[in-house]
């Protein structure tokens, strides 16, 4: 298979680098700073003992007996990102891209955030490592996960609400741009996700890696074989990626991504670009995303801040073009139903991100069915999200 | 010949510079930005640089954010901007230049695009978030429909990219004045005078300068270095500040665009 992205930065058709010549500069130095470390022993070995010292890696690929008891079916097997320093898959790339920023001699580090836990994961390596560091969020996520921005500012973080636009992740990113190409010449942007100008998908990427090649290494020894089925929750698609691209190469695996299908894809009232958008260029990358036919962005819903994006990563929109992985939608209600079955069954609270891909197992584990195995991103867990899960359920806390 | 190029030449000839003032289409509403480019081209504009508001703006400041939201209120598309030119060429000739985000003329196609913008009477094209590396479908369909490419080049180019971004351009080059958004300061960038001489080592073809750009003395220093002036945010404000009331709003865009073309030609 064919290394990608290409040269240019593409994965077929989609990523590229769509941004202000400002810019064109700042990404190509990053670039050559990330071919320079991304094969240097010194920087792999300071980046794997930080995961593991710091990070608390490798975490567990937990059977999960009681759900899979419970749906009937394919064996569930949960990849437990949860248990991460921080809570959630993001401290991956949250180290990895800090060691970078070190290595570049740049002081200060700009984050965008949708729940807040990309947020907190850089708050928490700029605080550890001694670095300048503003957190761009949008006013209403700022409302939905205000645990999360006093998380932030308890590691000395500078929260800075944005209040354009849908007051959201995308606008949290445009402010994240606009702050860039003002500072970009002292400034990292430490971006969450796969998504944004060629390097960025594959950065991230490269270093959220570690999910799968720890679970299939991980369920070689437990299963002796590959699983049959590989599952993750769909936003941006970090800890998705992070998961499938370690199992690409193996055909017989197949890939499932979940997106938030909000009030139900008729509705439009959802995040599901695979599922029901169409190919435009946003944030600086080709791939799906929300949009009017005359080209302007449409506001995502998704009960999960995490989620709430209208975009999706480049490398995504080219497994749903190539077909390489299959995208299937979750609404709200199910995501919530998710996590009270994963609640009850096992006793974990899942976030609501990845809430949407335990939710997605009612259907998929019977399907499949008995003397299959599963393999479950459980992206983060789910402790920043009670307030709205009870609010869902009625109940006042 | 395209009437950009046309335009410069005969500034050439006579020894001044461009005042080319930015307006976003549908700010404050579509018909009244017919009404302000007409008045524009009055003050003393020499070309027209028409924004296509964008939802998501990623290189403006909040003043042309806050114009893209309001011209959006309306639901204006790029076809109907298009519509609002052709319309508009009855009555003018001043040289148009489109400043559109890349993503709703990728929508239309590359070749949809040129073909209406030429049919329309728009002379160039400025895609903010478009580099010369991504642009090979627009290189290639927009000479057939003489529409400039116009390319920004920016404080932190190396020479390499000026020359590259140079020589893909045509009309003219766009100088961003600035490392930052668009928006009024208070003071002019230091980085201007030291990126045009560089600039000017790898082409002899026309330069604008634009962003930040904001009152009529900044202007003038600004004459003294470009070919061209490029003000935005300042005339936004303008609108801004007058915009329930729409005959002093036109009266007071021309006084300010008036003492900007002055400023320019001194």
């Amino acid at each position: 298979m064919q290394q990608l992205p290409d040269a240019t930065g593409h994965f077929g058709q989609f990523g590229g680098r769509y941004v202000p010549e400002t810019l064109m500069p700042a990404l190509l130095e990053l670039e050559e700073a990330y071919k320079a470390l991304k094969d240097d022993t010194d920087f792999q070995q300071e980046f794997r003992y930080y995961l593991r010292e710091y990070v608390g890696r490798p975490n567990p690929l937990y059977y999960a007996e009681h759900l899979t008891q419970t749906l009937g079916g394919a064996k569930i097997y949960l990849k437990r990102e949860d248990l991460n320093h921080t809570g959630a898959h993001k401290i991956n790339s949250a180290i990895g891209q800090i060691l970078l920023a070190r290595w570049m001699g740049k002081k200060r580090i700009i984050a965008e955030t949708g729940a807040g836990q990309h947020g907190v994961a850089t708050a928490t390596v700029a605080a550890k490592f001694d670095m300048e560091c503003e957190v761009y969020m949008g006013e209403e996520d700022i409302e939905r996960q205000s645990l999360n921005v006093f998380r932030m500012q308890l590691m000395g973080t500078k929260v800075v609400p944005v209040n354009s636009g849908s007051r959201t992740l995308k606008d949290a990113i445009n402010a994240c741009f606009r702050d860039w190409v003002t500072n970009v010449r002292t400034t990292y942007l430490l971006l969450g996700s796969v998504v944004g100008a060629h390097p960025y998908p594959m950065i991230v990427r490269d270093f959220q890696a570690v999910i799968g090649e720890e679970a299939r290494t991980q369920i070689l020894e437990k299963e002796g074989a590959l699983p049959d089925c590989v599952v993750a929750c769909v936003g941006g698609g970090s800890n998705s990626l992070g998961m499938f691209y370690p199992f690409c190469a193996d055909e017989t695996v197949k890939l499932i991504g979940v997106e938030a299908a909000g009030e139900g894809i008729r509705s439009g009232q959802h995040a599901a670009p695979l599922t029901a958008g169409s190919v435009g260029v946003f944030h600086g990358a080709k791939c799906y995303l929300l949009q009017e036919e005359d080209g302007q962005i449409t506001p995502a819903h998704s009960i999960s801040a995490g989620l709430d994006y209208p975009g999706v990563g480049p490398e995504h929109s080219y497994y749903h073009e190539t077909g390489r992985a299959e995208y299937v939608p979750i609404t709200d209600a199910e995501a919530v139903d998710g996590i009270q079955l994963l609640s009850k069954t096992e006793g974990i609270i899942p976030a609501l991100e990845s809430a949407h891909a335990i939710a997605y197992l009612r259907e998929l584990a019977p399907k499949l069915g008995d003397g299959k195995v599963i393999v479950v991103c459980l992206s983060g867990r789910g402790d920043k999200d009670v307030h709205t899960i009870a609010k869902e359920l009625g109940i006042t806390l | 010949m395209n009437r950009i190029d046309q335009k410069f030449q005969e500034l050439r000839h006579k020894g001044t510079r461009a005042f080319m003032p930015y307006l976003c289409a549908g700010d404050p509403s579509p018909k009244l930005t017919a009404k302000l480019l007409l008045t524009l081209e009055e003050a003393g504009a020499d070309l027209i640089e028409l924004g296509v508001p964008f939802s998501d703006p990623i290189a403006d400041g909040p003043t042309i954010q806050r114009a893209s939201e309001r011209a959006l209120t309306h639901r204006i598309s790029l076809q109907q901007i298009l519509e609002m030119v052709a319309d508009l060429r009855q009555q003018t000739d001043i040289p148009i230049a489109l400043m559109s985000y890349y993503n709703p003329i990728f929508r239309m196609g590359e070749d949809a695009f040129c073909k209406a913008a030429h049919a329309a009477g728009v002379d160039g094209v400025i895609v903010p978030d478009l580099p010369p590396e991504q642009a090979q479908p627009l290189l290639e369909v927009a000479p057939h429909y003489n529409l400039a490419t116009i390319f920004l080049v920016a404080p932190t180019s190396p020479p390499e990219r000026m020359q590259l971004i140079a020589s893909v351009s045509t009309g003219f080059v766009y100088c961003v004045s600035l490392t930052g958004v668009t928006g009024t300061r208070a003071t002019l960038s230091d980085e201007i005078a030291p990126m045009l001489a560089e600039l000017r080592k790898h082409t002899d073809k026309p330069v604008g300068v634009g962003f930040g750009v904001s009152t009529p003395e900044q202007a003038t220093q600004v004459a003294q270095l470009a070919d061209g002036v490029i003000v935005g945010s300042a005339i936004v404000n303008v609108i801004e500040e007058h915009i329930s009331d729409e005959a002093e709003l036109l009266i007071a865009v021309k006084r300010f665009a008036s003492d900007l073309a002055a400023a320019v030609k001194v």
